[in-house]
């Protein structure tokens, strides 16, 4: 459980610390404080959807850290098998790591009005994740034709949830792409778009990230 | 990026008044709406989970003397009691319903940031109950592992409800999850992003901090519920073994091989006391607004309320294990959770320490809500000093798994957050109607709930020391149990029958009262707080008519000197000179006709 403690006192410590600076220096029980209008007390200058998805990262990284915590105490245990991962994670991962990429430059052109730049990078974006998650799956067929069944080991069990709920993840994202990408096929105006691919990219990035670490503990262990 | 709060982009927002009946009130994305919708499925649940607590009496006050309840039957009602009452009635309540209807109205917005998320939540919460409800129709009927669901045994034959009943149990949790973290991401982004002008963190009623934090935990939480869930679907449904040990179930070697059911027990706490404080959480906030606004006083210590809130907040996560002290554990992580769970009782005896002081000269109105909060204080108290026993480790050990810990946890996160329940019903229910509840019905209701549950509560204490085990479905013979304590037990049961009579009385009062109730006026408690302040009551959609209020001073001006009302609504500029108190409706320049 260390791991997930780590993590979420992290994310606690963000949290408080935060909330902690807000009382500070205040005397609530005076009306019209002066200082209450003063930037960064109260309102964080962001848009509301910036925050719930950063909040949703939070919870996303719970439940990723519980996931890779039972990992680590089940690794422990007299029967725990190492399987031998499929090497086109490789090839996987660098296609998610294209689909980020793609993703960051439509952030730019979207921010400075290109459109065609726009809808080249979004659909490159998710023509990549698309492959990714294909190769996923074919990875597990690799896996199940090797004989490392689901039932087999808990090893190989936790290399199937841990991706496919990497995956159920990506795909979340994919919804959202999917109703940007239908906006700027339709004419929409690069700026009007913005803040989706914004929340898009940042997801993305997030999800490379959480893949990264996964694979790294997949072939570690 | 420049300041721009929310309030002043109000332009922005639209509002599609909703025009259908269906609209208005079934697919509705008011977040009053919402907000009633969860509490009364909320409720209708709790109600069922209340018959079910009530037929296990009867057992075990009368043994044998009602054939249908069998001993299945009975571990069945236990498990969806304890379930029930913790996640599907008290989260969904305080968070669905109290958070759903008080966050936009007392900090001044207009709705939720995302009230089309918020409206998924209400009904993927619907359906989670409904699945969950089902498991009583299937073959095999409800799980009856305990609402603690422990493999091995939640889904191995011999316990009830193996084969349907913990697939729909998991599933609906699942659910359940789901709709928690919908809701949630909405009360965390809307109390952080739509406050009013002028409204600060510092000035948020503590309501909102206790819903506040109770969310973050929640949303941090319920994860691991949700880990648990779907390793021991997967251990069920496709014979993984995750949690599954090497077993011999009924002669027969089964499939399962070396899992872990202590892996799933971290998991669980790792979730379950967090979940304790998502329930208190929410409970310490409304009743500290309760207890100023009835006492005509400032809560007392109001940052420090605040910096309690937090540091259980942070702290919930580091006391997991203490429910685990019977399972095994290394001494050294023994004295480590004993000693934080000791700690997180300090800023908790902090907040019960504050209640009690901002009573103190208090001109305290004797109100339905005043005599559930200040009773509130009295099972707190009492609940949280139990559990200081049970967090020593040695003391523990003869109590776990005995009637002293049903005592506990039910004066401690059942019957404390219920009486707040009650209190904020009958603050909050004329704002939501318009209406008054019946007051003498109120107080019977009172003192009929309270004196019912110590009839029932303060015996299982002695019960416990006696060495009661809990989840027994029958005694038997034991020498160890005096014939008092079967007439106890007894006692107990009349008492538990007798207060699930009263509650029909609170039932009848909220249906009749809607049409019979004393016309309520817009600010019947004469608060200070904005959910008070709105030009109608009932508030209509939008809240807040053309403008949006201004805040000007925090939530606790009661009885200042020198101001000629005993109370200075937050919307009041700081010159008391300007009359801005019309009908506790508006100030001088958010007047609107609508
Ligand atoms: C009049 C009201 C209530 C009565 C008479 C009652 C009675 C009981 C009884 C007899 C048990 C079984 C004890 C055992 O054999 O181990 C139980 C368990 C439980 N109750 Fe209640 N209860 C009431 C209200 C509540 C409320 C409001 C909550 C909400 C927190 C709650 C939470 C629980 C939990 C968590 C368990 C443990 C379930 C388990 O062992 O799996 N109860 N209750
Ligand atoms: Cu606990």
């Amino acid at each position: 459980m260390t791991f997930a403690l780590v993590f979420l006192a992290v994310i606690m410590a963000t949290v408080i610390g935060w909330l902690l600076r807000q009382s500070l220096n205040t005397q609530p029980w005076q009306a019209d404080d002066p200082l209450e209008n003063r930037p960064g007390r109260g309102v964080i200058a962001v848009e509301p959807a910036k925050i719930a998805l950063l909040s949703f990262i939070a919870v996303a990284t719970s439940l990723f850290a519980l996931f890779l915590s039972a990992y680590l105490m089940r690794m422990k245990m007299a029967d725990w098998s190492p399987l031998t991962e499929p090497k086109l994670l490789w090839l996987n991962t660098g296609l998610l790591v294209l689909a980020s990429i793609a993703f960051q430059l439509t952030r730019s052109a979207a921010t400075r009005g290109q459109l065609p730049t726009v809808k080249t990078g979004l659909i490159a974006g998710g023509v990549c994740t698309t492959l990714f998650l294909l190769g996923q799956l074919v990875a597990w067929q690799q896996l199940n034709a090797g004989g490392y069944f689901m039932t087999g080991n808990p090893a190989n069990a936790f290399f199937y949830v841990l991706t496919a709920l990497h995956g159920m993840h990506l795909l979340g994202g994919m919804w959202v792409w999917g109703r940007t990408t239908a906006r700027v096929l339709a004419g929409a105006d690069a700026r009007s778009v913005r803040l989706s691919v914004e929340l898009c990219t940042v997801y993305w990035h997030y999800l490379l990230l959480v893949w990264i670490v996964l694979f790294a503990l997949l072939l570690s262990t | 990026m420049a300041y721009v709060a929310i309030a002043d982009r109000d332009h922005d927002i639209e509002h599609h008044d909703p025009t259908t009946f269906i609209t208005k009130y079934i697919w509705s994305q008011d977040h009053k709406v919402i907000a009633i919708q969860y509490s009364i499925t909320a409720i209708f649940v709790g109600l069922v989970a209340l018959v079910l607590s009530g037929m296990m009496r009867l057992q075990l006050g009368f043994p044998d003397s009602f054939s249908f309840i069998t001993p299945n039957n009975y571990y069945q009602f236990i498990t969806m009691h304890g379930m029930i009452m913790v996640i599907f009635l008290l989260t969904a309540l305080f968070l669905g319903g109290f958070g759903n209807y008080l966050i936009p109205l007392m900090i001044g917005a207009r709705d939720m940031v995302f009230p089309y998320m918020n409206m998924l939540s209400y009904w993927v919460y619907l359906v989670s109950v409904i699945v969950l409800l089902t498991s009583f129709f299937v073959p095999g009927g409800p799980t009856g592992a305990g609402w603690t669901l422990y493999p091995p045994q939640a889904i191995l034959p011999g316990t009830p409800g193996t084969d349907w009943g913990i697939v729909l149990m998991l599933g609906s949790l699942a659910l359940f999850i789901v709709a928690f973290t919908m809701g949630g991401l909405n009360y965390v982004t809307t109390i952080l992003q739509a406050r009013a002008r002028g409204m600060t963190m510092m000035r948020l009623p503590l309501s909102l901090w206790g819903i506040f934090m109770a969310t973050v935990l929640g949303l941090l939480a319920f994860p691991a519920l949700f880990v648990s869930a779907v390793m021991m679907m997967l251990d069920k449904a496709l014979g993984t073994s995750f949690f599954m040990p090497a077993i011999v179930s009924m002669g027969e070697q089964l499939d399962y091989d070396g899992g872990s059911p202590i892996l799933f027990q971290h998991l669980f706490w790792f979730f379950g006391h967090p979940e304790v404080y998502i329930v208190a959480l929410p409970a310490f906030g409304l009743v500290s607004d309760l207890l100023s606004t009835h006492a005509r006083k400032n809560i007392f210590g109001y940052r420090m309320m605040v910096w309690a809130i937090l540091a259980i907040g942070g702290l919930s996560f580091v006391v997991w294990a203490h429910h685990m002290y019977v399972s095994g554990m290394n001494p050294y992580f023994g004295f480590f959770f004993a000693t934080t769970t000791l700690i997180i009782a300090v800023p908790t005896a902090i907040k019960v320490y504050n209640w009690v002081l901002t009573l103190w000269q208090g001109n305290i109105h004797l109100t339905v809500p005043m005599l559930f909060a200040i009773a509130f204080i009295f099972t707190f108290t009492h609940g949280g000093l139990t559990g200081i026993f049970l967090g020593n480790v040695v003391v523990d050990l003869p109590l776990s798994d005995t009637y002293f810990v049903v005592a506990h946890f039910h004066m401690v996160m059942g019957v404390s957050p219920i009486l707040v329940v009650f209190g904020s019903i009958y603050h909050w229910y004329p704002k939501i109607t318009g209406r008054m509840l019946n007051e003498t019905l109120g107080k019977v209701h009172f003192w009929g709930t309270l004196l019912g549950t110590y009839a029932i509560y303060l015996p299982m204490h002695y019960l416990g020391f006696l060495g009661v085990p809990r989840r027994y479905y029958a005694m038997g013979n034991t020498e160890f149990m005096p014939e008092s304590a079967f007439v106890l037990n007894q006692s107990i049961t009349i008492s538990a029958l007798i207060v699930a009579g009263f509650q029909l009385i609170f039932l009848y009062n909220l249906i009749s009262s809607l049409r019979n109730g004393e016309k309520a006026g817009p600010n019947p408690w004469r608060a200070t707080t904005l959910e008070w302040q709105t030009p109608d009551t009932p508030p209509k959609h939008g809240n807040w008519g053309h403008t949006l209020p201004e805040v000007h001073r925090w939530a606790y001006d009661y009885s200042v000197p020198g101001y000629p009302d005993d109370f200075i609504p937050q919307n009041v500029p700081a010159d008391p000179s300007i009359p801005a108190y019309d009908q506790g409706s508006h100030g001088p320049d958010h007047g609107t006709s609508s």
